[in-house]
């Protein structure tokens, strides 16, 4: 940080120094005001009598007790106008892709909440082409939900090919702890796509300090609301990972001798995930703010602290798992949940997307029981055989990452798989629809 | 002189008052933050200092800053014009706020000061009145909506002077009263009351009795709730906490529902003000949010406002109660309400209880359970609060604090499972884990034995022990494999199939499926202990298996038709059949 301000009183004296505060004796000091001490950007968190603590963004390594310390007089802020389009910037916004400094309207970060009553139930369906998703877990504008990953999994793969198909008007990438492979990976995909004029994004990269990247979510749907209120537009806020942004949450914490909760986290990680996953939201004026995130899980567990209050705040979540049968990397349709999704299907799609749906799922569940079956030495049936053989073709067509199809081909699909392995009875679904959709039976 | 004081501390919403003169636990004071007012209410008193939790955020505040304490606790507005109304935590009506955003300093009154409401008095010149006592009424909606004697008036009253019938705002009085030394008192149509203090305004609280309706057959047939009962539903997320909440909102037999959204999502409480204008209510005709009032306090709005909801929810509750009216009070979730102590708890860096919750939680929550209940009015006449809040476990383990204490002291456990929800078994509460202590009240047998039948109570019993009998039997069958077991392991097994399917499973988004009322359920139950009861004869496993699944589907047709409409008898005519030919055979 290297802004200067004239005029301000500069304290020269730190009364304590922690792994991530530092303390100064001062008055009439805002509460969240933000502060530069030794060059590095430092923020309030407490206030008692004279003494002023603050939480060094960077870290507090190699802090001398007599550092110069000038505070701004203000929250973290970001200046939001058109210009943000495109533009590459880190953790307090500024740039870092060589283009010119921010001008537009100065706006604190992290701001107030919008009045419920002001919302509209979220309507738009959010076509990806990937049938895991848009067949069985659709996404809505408006929503938020996370990826729950394994750290090997291809999951920033799958938000950037989601991003790129999500056709909104504004993607705003919020990376916290981002490989600088992967920051790399998301600017090449982005500018390969010819889409960099509708990105915005706010890296914290690995070699970054861990503290600063609490400071990005709240920069992204800053941006978010400024494109999404005042120009009206569809915005897509990917945010990964949430795993690295809780954790720079518990050490922040813990170093202010906060009695941790479970796992370590602090007790607000609920209220603090979310005042972030909460800002997305559909305007009644047609802007909109959908959260896609990535939460990384240890060793698959989601009961910790991390994944479990995320799910208790999210619209569902979506799972990625390889599949050893087909060797490919799919959307788990037993996993997976998109709680928005009823309000699009059947309305804005096909009206037997519901049943074909359900179907599938369930033809797909008779099929690992069957393997369960199998690998317990019992012997197959029939039945169980065909269940089998759908499940890998139904896997390999439908649920791989990589398919690209609309939705009424995902349902045709769906139909074909229906057909070649059973009969209309074992598939169970309306009368109705069997005769219009079920291959060779088709009216028109 | 009201007591005022400066700001010495600031932790995140935490703020360190030093006052200079008497200041109560609970008071209301309000902080100077240039120019706006931000509201907070005292949690602890030492020496000359309050700790003060704000309701909203301190961003920019000062050390130093001005503060003037109300004389005040938290209080609730009451009076006609909060049916179908939405508010927030602190009653400020979300509808009349400005803006998009909700803005720092942001209040309003909570009722309609302007509108006029054609008054008719109940009491005459005369009459001995107390705390409570209706004086008069005036139409809200479709409630007879009663004029009350202030809660906060002790002591007896007589009527000097009431209002003749006529259209009155709320402000206008409408009534006063002497007191036994004569001092005079004027009443109108709204009053204030503490939202921490139990409204206490009724001769005595007696157990409940009667079922409460809500047409669900897993809680109205296994797990009864009783009018001015209590009961939580724990469960893991997504599970369907919310999804049954929603769907006793719309169908439980009540007068007035009041649904607390406490620390969760805007999205389903969009839901709510999306759907309630639209939709009717199957008992009266009328449109469910005309006997509705929502508080919001959504998990972005302020954390010290979410505790506070509970308790004006709790509050409007008790008030309609002292009417004569059944009142429904619904909180999603209570755990965000607890979180809320919690964060509140560790800043002022209290001595932490286990999993860091405050040491007094059990004490918080009885506290707040018990004032829901089946109470006796001073004319006679009664009301109920019946109160079902959900717990939203960390990691899904009901073996935390606020599990625990919530067990303690409510009286139904409609515990969902994950098991169930992920096998799509909705609504997926545990039959066997669940329980509803009312079944074991004598009063409750009782009214079962006059309303629905003698033997209703040991049907249900009975029903049980098939679902737990079929939980062993699957488990058998698991272990040694669909042919290591007796093909009579198999009957057993899908008996409780059928129950589970039939009884327990219920399509929340089904038009006929949602609501079965009582009656109906009667009707299923007996025709499936007819299933129950048959000794049947099979040659193999498979064969039990594709019959059962065939009676399944017919039961489910039936369960989609209307009540003994031509097609619900037609499929009772094929279940029947298919009885006859398995019993022969
Ligand atoms: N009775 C039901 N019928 C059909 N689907 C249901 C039912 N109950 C739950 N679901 C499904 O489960 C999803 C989650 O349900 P719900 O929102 O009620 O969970 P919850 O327990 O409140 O979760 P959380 O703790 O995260 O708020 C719903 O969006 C719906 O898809
Ligand atoms: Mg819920």
């Amino acid at each position: 940080m290297s802004e200067k301000i004239a005029f301000q009183k500069i304290y020269t004296r730190l009364t304590k120094i922690t792994k991530a505060t530092c303390s100064v004796k001062a008055s009439g000091i805002g509460y969240d005001e933000l502060a530069i001490v030794h060059g590095r950007l430092a923020q309030v968190v407490k206030i008692m009598g004279d003494e002023v603590i603050l939480q060094v963004f960077s870290g507090t390594e190699g802090l001398p007790n007599n550092a110069e310390l000038v505070f701004l007089g203000k929250a973290p802020s970001l200046r939001v106008d058109d210009d943000l389009a495109g533009r590459f910037l880190n953790a307090y916004g500024e740039p870092i892709d060589d283009g010119p400094a921010l001008r537009g309207k100065e706006i604190e970060i992290g701001g107030p909440s919008v009045n419920p009553v002001r919302r509209k139930q979220p309507s738009h369906l959010i076509a990806t082409g990937i049938a895991g998703i848009d067949l069985n877990n659709t996404l809505v504008t408006g929503q938020k939900i996370p990826f729950f990953a394994d750290p090997d999994q291809p999951y920033n793969q799958v938000m950037a090919t989601v991003a790129l198909r999500a056709k909104a008007d504004k993607i705003i990438l919020g990376g916290m702890g981002l490989s600088n492979d992967d920051y790399l990976y998301y600017r090449n995909v982005f500018e390969n796509a010819g889409a960099l004029e509708k990105i915005i994004a706010f890296i914290n990269t690995t070699e970054d300090p861990p503290v600063e990247r609490l400071l990005v979510p709240d920069m992204a749907l800053t941006a978010a609301e400024y494109f999404a209120v005042e120009k009206k537009q569809t915005v897509l806020v990917l945010l990964t990972d949430m795993t690295l942004f809780a954790d720079a949450l518990s050490i922040v914490s813990n170093r202010m001798d906060q009695i941790p909760s479970k796992d370590n986290m602090p007790g607000s990680l609920y209220s603090d995930l979310a005042k972030i996953y909460e800002k997305a939201v559909q305007f009644p004026e047609g802007g909109s703010i959908t959260i896609i995130a990535v939460t990384t899980l240890s060793g698959g567990d989601i009961t910790h602290a991390i994944p479990d209050n995320t799910g208790y705040i999210t619209e569902g979540q979506l799972f990625l798992r390889r599949d050893a049968e087909i060797g490919k990397v799919i959307v788990d349709p037993f996993r997976s949940l998109s709680r928005l999704k009823q309000l699009v299907i059947g309305k804005q799609t096909r009206e037997d997307h519901h049943q074909v749906m359900n179907s599938s799922i369930r033809l797909y569940a008779d099929a690992a029981n069957a393997k369960t079956k199998h690998e317990n030495g019992f012997d197959l049936s029939d039945y169980d055989k065909r269940a089998l053989s759908f499940a890998k073709d139904y896997s390999e067509k439908l649920l791989a990452i990589d398919i690209n199809i609309d939705i009424t081909t995902m349902l045709d699909t769906g139909w074909d798989l229906f057909a070649n392995y059973f009969s209309p009875a074992e598939i169970g679904i309306k009368e109705e629809f069997v005769n219009k959709y079920w291959p060779g039976r088709k009216e028109n | 002189m009201p007591t005022t004081g400066i700001v010495k501390g600031i932790i995140s919403n935490l703020v360190i008052v030093e006052a200079d003169g008497p200041v109560a636990q609970n008071e209301i004071c309000m902080i100077d933050l240039s120019g706006t007012e931000l509201m907070a209410e005292v949690i602890k008193v030492q020496n000359n200092q309050a700790f003060a939790q704000v309701f909203e955020s301190t961003r920019g505040l000062k050390v130093g800053t001005g503060v003037h304490f109300t004389g005040n606790m938290l209080e609730a507005t009451l009076g006609p014009g909060i049916l179908s109304r939405n508010y927030d935590g602190l009653q400020n009506d979300l509808d009349r706020l400005d803006g998009v955003f909700l803005r720092k300093g942001d209040r309003n009154f909570p009722l309609d000061e302007k509108a006029e409401w054609s008054f008719k008095p109940l009491a005459g010149n005369g009459d001995e009145v107390v705390a409570g006592s209706w004086l008069g009424e005036v139409t809200e909606n479709w409630i007879p909506h009663k004029v009350m004697v202030p809660f906060k008036l002790s002591g007896n009253y007589t009527v000097k002077w009431i209002a003749p019938s006529g259209d009155y705002t709320i402000r206008e009085v409408i009534a006063v009263l002497t007191d036994t030394n004569g001092n005079e008192t004027e009443v109108t149509m709204y009053q204030k009351w503490p939202v921490k203090l139990p409204v206490r305004a009724y001769k005595n609280k007696t157990r409940p009795f009667r079922i409460m309706e809500t047409g669900i057959r897993v809680i109205d047939t296994l797990n009864p709730m009783a009018e001015g009962g209590t009961g939580f539903i724990p469960g893991p997320f997504g599970c369907g906490k919310t999804v049954l909440q929603h769907a006793l909102s719309r169908q439980a037999e009540a007068d007035m529902v009041i649904v607390a959204a406490c620390g969760e999502r805007a999205n389903e409480v969009v839901e709510i003000f999306t759907e309630f204008p639209e939709l009717i209510d199957a008992r009266t005709g009328r449109k469910l949010i005309e006997r509705t009032t929502i508080i919001a306090n959504t998990s972005n709005m302020p954390v010290a406002a979410r505790e506070a909801s509970v308790y004006t929810a709790m509050t409007i509750a008790e008030y309609y109660r002292s009417m004569g009216l059944k009142i429904l009070l619904l909180a999603d979730s209570t755990s965000r309400w607890a979180q809320a102590l919690r964060e509140m708890s560790n800043r002022m860096e209290e001595l932490p209880g286990p999993d860091a919750f405050p040491m007094d939680l059990p004490a918080i929550i009885s506290n707040y359970y018990s004032r829901a209940g089946f109470v006796e009015l001073s004319n006679g006449k009664t009301g109920s609060i019946t109160f079902i809040g959900t717990v939203s476990p960390a990691g899904g383990n009901l073996k935390e604090p606020v599990t625990e204490s919530t067990k303690k002291t409510a009286r139904c456990f409609y515990a969902l499972s994950q098991q169930r929800s992920d096998s799509k078994r909705y609504p997926a509460i545990d039959p066997i884990d669940s329980y509803s202590k009312y079944l074991e009240y004598e009063e409750v047998q009782n009214y079962i034995s006059e309303n629905i039948s003698n033997d209703w109570v040991d049907k249900v019993v009975k029903v049980r022990d098939v679902l737990i009998k079929g939980r062993e039997a699957q488990e058998q069958i698991n272990i040694l494999g669909d042919d290591g077991v007796p093909v009579e392991y198999h009957v057993r097994f899908w008996k409780s199939e059928v129950i589970d399917f039939i009884i327990l499973q219920q399509d929340a988004f089904d038009p006929v499926d949602r609501l079965t009322p009582l009656k109906r359920q009667e009707y299923m139950i007996n025709k499936l202990l007819e299933v129950i009861d048959s000794d049947m004869h099979f040659d193999s496993f498979e064969d039990v298996s594709s019959w059962f699944k065939k009676l399944i589907n017919l039961f489910k047709q039936m369960n989609y038709s209307d009540f003994k409409s031509k097609e619900f008898s037609s499929y009772e005519n094929e279940v029947d059949e298919m009885l006859i030919e398995i019993v022969k055979t």
